[in-house]
């Protein structure tokens, strides 16, 4: 088993584009939680966010600002990551290469899904290891307070985080093994995840009381009302606390898991070709 | 315990049989060859073997276990070309697969060196040349040192000095004692380097045997003037069905102690007789006999 999870490993760290993903990653997360916020406050811009001021962007709010980008933008990137990961193998053929080796199909699937799993905890720590520089820098610059949060505050909003960022990447995964390569499970999973939901959310939601019922039952919601129960700032998008967190917690677990499942029953069933 | 038995081995697509009834037995330290023309069901026979497609009947067993009850032990295999992952180097690409096979990292720089590529392994894959590619297959196959090698097609794409050692190297480890199975389309390659050959054609093994069997008779070959009376002296004496006209000469389906006997008969009647040899058919005569269901060809 530990076999198959460094096989991966060394996939996961040794391919550019997988760092690629960190960078837009980091790069987005900072520019918009942190960067345009403090530019706009800066050059005493108005606009919707000016309100929030200096205050939003203290080391205090760093679980909320650092899970807020999960539930959409960063969310893509996690879907991309496990498409890629597994959609790879489909595209490079690499499947009958690694079969044949010896290892069973769900045993290099797990293997898979553990790397992916570490993956997701270090974009998450990334994210908030920035961000606490980040706020620091502002902090120390505008002399605010430089207070962090609690470390159970920290270890919680940690935990939501990689719940959130895991989730999106087994859809990912899921959608290649279903669609059997990258380009289609890339295209669907990312339509759904930056246009469905939106729309569901704007639209459909506010028209119709039977969307606004299945919003709750849905990964998106459910991962934005996970960091909105954590602090993120309702106006980033897909953060609204339509559920409690621990009832998002909850639902987001369980695409977690039933992703993986049946990820794994499809790819143990289908023919290699 | 054979290292390949196949019973009644067969894959349905929807109404095409790509497999259909195979009965494929290989037999330990055998050099076996699979042979069949392009989109005969050779591929989809080895991947059935390794557990990449279920069989829609029938059973596999190798070493007398099925290949889907767990891990393969003590079998590589090479289908249907190499494919690694681009953006790793060679050796990385075995790296990860050795880690996958549970094998030792030292196992890769052995392997590398068996197919030559030592010097390339910190290049990356994609950067490789198709031969290199292949090797690095063949490499990958060999990774767990098996007893059971199982090699698709593996000359595909090599130039004639690649194909050759791709050739010398599958009877050096045939003559090491390791069982391969070897598919392929092209007969030369078969018929030097194989001990056994099955042919199998539409998924069905047509025929099963060594070389010798699968060449089957030798001919009388026959140059003699005038054609025409020679040739009805021929069938007088030995049956028309024996006695075919091939160009500018008669080919006879007699054994060689005849010769003399033949000789004699054309001589006194009057034909002159400038010929007179053994002819093995050849192989590839054979191949599209079986193959099309031709009775006769040429």
């Amino acid at each position: 088993m530990w076999g198959n999870v460094s096989a991966e490993m060394i996939k996961l760290v040794k391919r550019p584009a997988n760092w690629l993903l960190l960078a837009v990653a980091l790069g987005l997360s900072l520019l918009f939680t942190y960067v345009i916020p403090y530019a706009g406050y800066a050059g005493g811009t108005g606009g919707p966010t000016a309100d929030r001021g200096l205050a939003a962007l203290v080391p205090a709010q760093l679980v909320g600002n650092s899970v807020g980008g999960l539930p959409v933008f960063l969310g893509a990137i996690m879907v991309i990551l496990g498409v890629l990961a597994v959609g790879g193998e489909y595209g490079f053929q690499t499947w009958k290469t690694v079969l044949t080796q010896g290892p069973s199909r769900l045993a290099v699937y797990a293997g898979k899904l553990a790397a992916l799993a570490v993956a997701a905890l270090a974009v998450v720590v990334a994210i908030f290891t920035t961000g606490a520089a980040a706020s620091l820098l502002i902090a120390a610059a505008e002399n605010q307070p430089t207070a962090v949060p609690s470390m159970g505050d920290l270890a919680v909003g940690l935990g939501a985080g990689w719940l959130i960022a895991a989730m999106w990447t087994a859809f990912g995964a899921v959608l290649a093994v279903l669609l059997r390569g990258v380009a289609l499970a890339l295209g669907l999973g990312l339509v759904w995840l930056l246009v469905v939901q939106n729309l569901l959310a704007a639209l459909a939601a506010p028209l119709l009381d039977w969307v606004a019922t299945a919003q709750k039952g849905l990964p998106g919601p459910n991962a934005g009302a996970l960091a909105a129960a954590l602090g993120s700032e309702p106006d980033t998008p897909g953060v609204a606390g339509i559920v409690g967190g621990g009832h998002a917690a909850l639902v987001v677990a369980a695409y977690l898991l039933g992703f993986l499942a049946i990820g794994a029953a499809v790819l143990r069933r289908r023919d290699i070709l | 315990m054979e290292p390949i038995v196949t019973q009644g081995l067969t894959k349905r697509y929807g109404d095409l049989f790509a497999v259909r009834d195979l009965d494929l037995t290989v037999r330990a330290g055998q050099v076996y060859g699979f042979l069949g023309p392009n989109g005969a069901g050779k591929t989809t026979t080895l991947r059935m073997l390794l557990g990449l497609v279920r069989p829609t009947a029938g059973r596999v067993l190798l070493y007398g276990r099925p290949p889907a009850s767990g891990p393969l032990n003590g079998v590589g295999a090479l289908i249907e070309g190499p494919a690694f992952y681009p953006y790793l180097s060679g050796r990385d690409n075995l790296r990860v697969l050795a880690r996958h096979a549970s094998m030792p990292d030292r196992r890769v720089d052995v392997v590398l060196d068996l197919v030559d590529l030592s010097d390339r392994a910190g290049d990356r894959y994609a950067s490789y040349s198709l031969g290199m590619k292949q090797r690095l297959g063949v490499a990958a196959a060999l990774l767990k040192d098996p007893r059971l090698l199982i090699l698709d097609e593996p000359t595909n794409g090599l130039d004639p000095a690649g194909m050759a050692d791709m050739r010398a190297m599958i009877r050096r480890l045939g003559a090491a004692g390791c069982t391969v199975l070897v598919s392929s389309h092209l007969l030369g390659e078969v018929e030097q380097i194989c001990d056994r050959v099955g042919v199998i054609a539409r998924g069905q093994m047509v025929s099963e045997g060594t070389v010798a069997d699968l060449r089957g008779r030798a001919d009388l070959r026959v140059v003699a003037t005038p054609l025409d009376r020679a040739a009805g002296h021929a069938r007088a004496l030995l049956g028309p069905d024996a006695v075919r006209v091939v160009g500018d000469g008669l080919s006879l389906a007699v054994a060689a102690d005849r010769a003399g006997e033949i000789n004699a008969a054309l001589v006194s009647a009057g034909v002159t007789v400038t010929e007179l040899r053994m002819v093995e058919r050849d192989l590839e005569q054979a191949f599209f006999e079986l193959t099309r269901g031709e009775a006769h060809v040429g």
